[in-house]
């Protein structure tokens, strides 16, 4: 095992818990958590929102598909980004001038319907279940790869540290921890990037394609399957010389020379635009991603703030993809184990060799990605478990911190549990079905509701329930049902491109359809949302 | 309400009584107390914010949302090499961040060109 991998870890997380500790000083009550950023740059504000947004999909996932699947999934860091420029041009500064905290309070702001802030609450702790799950299949691959212990326990430890961690109110949603996380992540992604392709230089430029082991190669089977026509069971081992054809695989998914290297493929025009949809327009419906921007004084500051975090992400982006491009040259054999998501965390030793620069940049990008699902999973199982207190177990009249506690238990059971369950799905697929989710939801309610005075609360709990149910029922069965093949599969399994445009069909069509119960307060609410904070009267 | 509570009690100067009757404020209290002149106010001002917002989705719809049907449609254009590197690569990998900056940064100027162009309106003496 690496010797620098644990005091890596035990530094990431002294400096985190330090910077935490620095800001409590100057963040007293709960008000002071709340505004704190009024006083903080939006650069500081939009790192600490990139710090949170940055998950272990994006940290892992992203390379390992790319390392799998070649340029198609380019979409996915594209989406993540642009994602943040659909929340800019359509929904940051009235949101931010609304004054709600989460969700459910621009439901009962909007449309004051309590019925539709139930039925948000229940999106919010789904998407949020969802969401935390890869966090945690990356916290047990992490763990599995660094420690070669298993998978189960990995997921176990991080989820139940995370967990006790948000309940014993450990790590906060302080700015200045995010804001480190970023640059953590950052630099634990880029410092072994420059190395990496100081080596690809030096080893005289070798082609990604056709994809060939750098070196001899012995690659133990984990499951039955046939290579190359031949039946292999498991565990058994195959050896391959210098400069030989990576094999396909019958059990692992993935393409080689033109299929990866150009896009098309076979029909993939769906799944993509499907993708693109899901990730454009889900980032606006992420429960962790609302919370932050009430941090910024006013509209015009959740503006900025918004587009350096465009900048600070897209810039983050331009990592993975070269992990997982370089990943094809020196880490070929991941693609017959099809653990492809741990291609970030073995590159380094397997580009730079066993020696001490090797296993530290190894160490450096263990370190990131800790930061990486420490940082979300918190955010994330911080805002679930505040709304399931507010409004499952309705404890808002009084309600006392062991109720706190005990909500952010029950929100972490679940993801936990199902993240034992789908350990074999790619990281990046399942934060693809959460964004799916958050988009034919609650983008629908968040564009409809702040650019057309005439939505109803009926046209909005419609639209959610059958625009969101519908998604929601397609991610249940890609992830708990049988396989399933054909065209079936990619209306199921990308479900976002016929569940966006009807959830917006029904929202609408309900609206109008209830046309008397616009609420009667609605050009106020429509003044405050738009106009500048400047001309405010009271 | 707030309205039927009790107003508290204030002190009123000569100085703040005039300064609340300046006519630049009638337009304010058209906002404020939601006439139709103030309503008409605010929904230009979301008319032009949404247009705004709509123009440069297009932007990105036709800049980056065309490009899978363009590699389908014209699969010599996904062969061709700039650097030795294949160009859907360049364009999704590299330069969509940029060109999303680049959206996001003209959006952030105009909007609010027209917020301030509102607040001229709102402020402006009307003598």
């Amino acid at each position: 095992m690496n010797p620098y991998v644990v005091p890596g870890l035990v530094v990431v997380v002294l400096v985190t818990v330090g910077i935490g500790v620095y800001g409590l000083r100057f963040a007293r009550t709960t008000s002071d958590f709340l505004v704190a950023s009024r006083s903080v740059s939006p650069a500081w504000n939009a790192a600490a929102i990139s710090g949170e947004y940055l998950s272990a999909a994006s940290f892992l996932g992203v390379a390992g598909l790319v390392l799998r699947y070649g340029v198609d999934v380019l979409w996915y860091p594209v989406g993540f980004a642009a994602g943040y420029l659909a929340l800019l041009l359509f929904v940051a500064a009235p949101l931010r001038r609304s004054g709600a905290f989460t969700l459910p309070d621009f439901c009962e702001v909007r449309l004051g319907s309590p019925m539709l802030r139930r039925l948000a609450s229940v999106f919010v702790v789904f998407i949020g279940c969802l969401y935390l799950v890869p966090q945690l299949q990356g916290a047990g691959l992490t763990f599995t790869t660094v420690t070669g212990g298993s998978y189960v326990w990995g997921a176990l430890l991080v989820g139940v540290v995370v967990t006790a961690n948000v309940a014993l109110g450990g790590m906060r949603a302080i700015t200045f921890v995010q804001a480190f996380q970023y640059w953590l992540k950052l630099t634990a992604l880029a410092v072994p990037a420059i190395f990496l392709i100081l080596q690809w230089q030096s080893d005289g430029r070798p082609q990604v394609t056709p994809t060939v082991f750098p070196a001899a190669t012995t690659v133990v089977m984990e499951q039955d399957a046939t290579v190359n026509g031949v039946e292999v069971q498991k565990g058994q081992t195959l050896t391959f010389e210098e400069g030989e054809r990576v094999p396909d695989v019958s059990t692992v998914d993935s393409r080689f020379d033109a299929d990866w290297l150009l896009p098309g493929g076979d029909g993939t025009l769906w799944a993509t635009y499907s993708l693109i949809l899901a990730t454009f327009l889900g980032t606006m419906g992420l429960p962790h991603v609302l919370v932050r921007f009430y941090t910024n004084p006013d509209g015009a500051s959740a503006r900025r703030t918004t587009l350096v975090v465009l900048g600070l992400v897209g810039l983050f982006y331009l990592l993975p993809t070269l992990y997982g491009v370089l990943g094809r040259i020196y880490t070929p054999q991941l693609l017959m184990t099809g653990r492809t998501d741990a291609v970030v965390l073995l590159l380094p030793e397997a580009a730079l060799g066993g020696g001490h620069l090797g296993r530290l940049l190894a160490a450096l990008v263990t370190a990131g990605a800790l930061a990486a699902f420490l940082s979300t999973s918190s955010g994330l199982l911080t805002s679930v478990a505040g709304v399931v207190f507010t409004d499952v177990l309705r404890a808002g009249r009084g309600g006392s911190v062991r109720d706190f506690r005990l909500a952010t238990v029950l929100a972490a059971v679940v993801p936990v549990l199902l993240s034992l369950y789908v350990s074999n799905m790619d990281v990046s697929r399942v934060v693809g079905l959460a964004f799916a989710v958050a988009a034919s939801s609650f983008c629908p309610l968040l564009v409809l509701g702040i650019w057309w005075r005439r939505l109803t609360d009926v046209g909005a709990i419609a639209g959610i329930l059958i625009g969101g149910g519908a998604s929601m029922a397609a991610v249940l069965i890609t992830v708990l049902g049988p396989p399933l093949h054909g065209w079936l599969a990619e209306f199921i399994g990308e479900p976002a491109a016929w569940t966006v445009p009807l959830a917006f069909l029904v929202m609408v069509t309900g609206s109008l359809l209830t046309g008397r119960r616009v609420p009667s307060d609605v050009g106020a609410t429509m003044l405050r949302l738009h106009a500048p904070e400047s001309l405010r009267v009271s | 309400m707030a309205d039927d509570k009790t107003p508290t009690r204030t002190r009123v100067v000569l100085g703040e009584v005039a300064a609340r009757g300046r006519p630049a404020d009638r337009t304010r209290t058209d906002l404020a107390e939601q006439t139709p002149v103030g309503e008409a106010l605010v929904k230009g001002l979301m008319r032009a914010q949404l247009a705004l917002a709509l123009r440069l989705a297009l932007v990105v719809v036709t800049g980056l949302g065309a490009l899978p049907l363009l590699f389908v449609a014209a699969p010599g254009v996904a062969e061709f090499k700039v650097f030795g590197v294949h160009l859907p690569w360049l364009l999704l990998g590299v330069l969509s961040f940029p060109f999303l900056l680049a959206v996001g940064w003209a959006y952030v100027r105009w909007a609010e060109r027209n917020e301030q162009d509102f607040v001229a309106v709102i402020r402006r003496p009307e003598r």
